[in-house]
């Protein structure tokens, strides 16, 4: 296993959300492509500054919603036409308009389970631990504080000069990340 | 005039969180509640009673497996007495809870981000109290899983040509995506909770609950997007559920049932005794814990209207149910509008009249769409009056149908009413543990709407 670098990154902290949102944007045209945000609510445009742009959830949410729709009817359509097929009321076994209204409810909730589990699984959700925890002012982060972070991961990663890039950015404070 | 027309136009323009809030203060005015605010003495005596009420449910409930549904007042031809309508009434009042938070959140109402919270949790107690209704009334509770396609030893499958079995589905999947929305809400307020509170114990319970939330942008775009489908689907589907429930009446041949205004009559039903719930408990609480700045006159109007609309809504669908009748020229369905107003049960139906159109009308009047007091009791005179619907529908219709030789009445007995009472007392008792462990106002969602939360490009 490679050794881990005892820094996981360097973070600088911002007064408002605008301050925020011009360092992400000067961040990221500097050339650092492994930064992250942090804000207490979400901030229109923010993602994008940090160079996220494929958000997948959707995608994940027609796939739930279609495996749904699908389990739905042909569950009906299975136990009522083929595995148990009934007469009531001389309707045919297999009803289809009948069936449509448990299809539809099993289409929202396939789709509304995937869109939940989906954005958590994503996010790499539970993670009761992340190294960002360790900067005891980050605990503002969830309040009114907002903070830009620099893995030290990335390429053109330096303790030094990124030290003094972010202090360009005038922030409130910066404090090194350990992992 | 001049001077009234400019009040008017003030008050639309009124401020959803009074002004000189700061996102500190915002979040520690909300969370103080959960926090730091020793629980007073009038919590206690509330809990207490409603904790009793809860109790005497579960001893009504206890004594209905023991002796069976003959302890109620159903009877042939009544079979459905206070359970459907107890059920019906109660899932209505969920409604608004989601219409709050989906359809407002869609139509960018951002004035709905202080009452959305507590208006979610309003839904799934609401649902949890209707659930315990269809469980129980179908005279074997132990077996009410059947209701469920699961693979059995008997080899045989749920019905799914009947609309009771559509109720099946809508109300559980009504449940679970209420559930997860008002969980995957408070998220980031668990995540706030981790980070203000002092107490170990606590912060290890909601650092748990926030899943490690961080607020990292991308995890905001995520869940951005997935709170928008989220409430995308939810719309759909909550109405679609009180659509199912009124099937449960409308497929059926009853005369007062089949009728094809239901669908759309349930659900502004459901809306406006949901909003009048809403407003019966944000009236107290705001008062109470001091969030007049957060819940304003603004969200009183803005709720007032609501149920001046869907009121009117629901005064159309009475006249077209007896045009129809008429129209259609049936006998018994002539006979079912002539019952309501000069049978045996005149006076409820008189009453529900009196409640639901003619009392609320005074929501016209500005003043009192703006005065705590009055709203909170012309909301009680709705929750009654739509209680009283629902008793008519499920009652009158089948006390007197085809047949003079099966003609009945139905009395209920004092276990109808202790099990009816006591879900008031468990509802309320879920929104007294509600408002102490958990924020009631989404405190991210209120420092979006703070003027510091804007940014430019």
């Amino acid at each position: 296993m490679a050794k881990r670098d005892p820094i996981y990154g360097i973070m600088a902290e911002f007064d408002s959300a605008q301050a925020l949102v011009d360092a992400a944007r000067k961040t990221h045209e500097a050339g650092y492509k492994k930064i992250d945000a942090y804000s207490p609510f979400p901030i229109e445009g923010l993602a994008e500054e940090i160079g996220f742009h494929h958000d997948e959830v959707p995608l994940v949410v027609l796939i739930g919603g279609i495996i749904g729709g699908c389990t739905g009817y042909l569950m009906q359509y299975w136990m009522s036409a083929v595995d148990y097929p009934l007469n009531i009321g001389g309707k045919p076994p297999h009803s289809w308009p009948a069936f449509i209204v448990i299809t539809f409810e099993m289409t929202i909730l396939f789709a509304g389970i995937s869109a939940v589990f989906g954005m958590l699984a994503l996010n790499g959700l539970p993670m009761p631990y992340h190294p960002v925890f360790n900067v005891p002012r980050f605990s503002s982060a969830s309040k009114d504080r907002f903070f830009l972070i620099v893995f030290s991961s990335d390429k053109k990663y330096d303790s030094a000069s990124t030290r003094s890039f972010l202090e360009g950015l005038a922030p409130r404070s910066i404090s090194e990340v350990p992992s | 005039m001049a001077e009234q027309y400019k009040s008017a136009v003030d008050l639309e323009k009124a401020p959803v969180i009074e002004p000189g809030h700061t996102f500190g203060t915002v979040t520690e005015k909300i969370s103080a509640i959960v926090l730091t605010r020793p629980a007073s003495n009038g919590w206690f005596i509330g809990f207490g009673i409603c904790f009793m009420l809860t109790m005497m449910m579960l001893f009504a409930i206890g004594y209905l497996f023991l002796k069976g549904i003959g302890i109620w007042g159903v009877t042939i031809p009544i079979g459905w007495g206070f359970a459907i309508v107890n059920f019906v009434w109660w899932i209505g009042i969920g409604h608004a809870g989601t219409l709050i938070s989906a359809i407002l959140l869609l139509l960018r109402q951002s004035w709905r981000n202080s009452i959305n919270r507590f208006a979610e949790a309003m839904t799934l107690f609401a649902v949890a109290a209707a659930g315990i209704f269809p469980a129980i009334h179908v005279g074997r509770p132990w077996l009410a899983y059947w209701l469920f396609p699961y693979p059995n030893t008997m080899r045989v499958w749920p019905q799914f040509r009947s609309p009771l079995m559509w109720d099946v589905f809508a109300v559980s999947t009504y449940a679970t995506i209420s559930a997860l929305f008002w969980f995957t809400g408070l998220i980031p307020d668990f995540a706030t909770l981790r980070d203000r509170t002092e107490n170990r114990a606590l912060k290890i319970v909601y650092g748990m609950l926030s899943m490690g939330w961080r607020g990292s942008a991308r995890h905001w775009h995520r869940y951005e997007t997935m709170y928008l489908l989220l409430a995308g689907l939810a719309t759909p589907l909550v109405l679609s559920v009180h659509t199912v429930v009124s099937f449960d009446f409308a497929v059926g041949i009853v005369p007062g049932w089949h009728t094809t205004i239901f669908p759309p009559y349930f659900v502004a039903g459901a809306i406006y005794s949901g909003f009048a719930m809403v407003l019966m408990l944000a009236i107290p609480i705001r008062k109470i814990y001091g969030l007049e700045d957060f819940i304003t006159e603004r969200h009183l109007q803005n709720s007032a209207k609501v149920m001046l609309a869907t009121g009117l809504i629901v005064a159309y669908g009475y006249g077209v149910e007896a045009f129809m009748s008429w129209y259609g020229g049936d006998r018994y369905d002539m006979f079912t509008v002539w019952n309501r107003l000069h049978g045996p049960y005149a006076v409820p139906y008189w009453m529900l009249l009196i409640c639901n159109i003619f009392i609320p009308q005074v929501l016209w009047i500005r003043k009192l769409r703006t005065n705590p007091i009055a709203l909170f009791f012309i909301s009680g005179v709705i929750l009654v009056g739509m209680w009283l619907e629902r008793f008519v529908i499920v009652v009158m219709s089948l006390h007197r149908d085809f047949l003079t030789s099966s003609w009945g009445m139905y009395y209920p007995t004092r276990w109808d009413w202790m099990t009816y009472i006591g879900t008031i007392g468990m509802f309320l008792m879920l929104m007294f543990l509600f408002l102490r462990l958990l924020p009631a106002i989404s405190i991210f969602e209120m420092r979006t709407l703070l003027p510091e939360a804007e940014v430019k490009e």
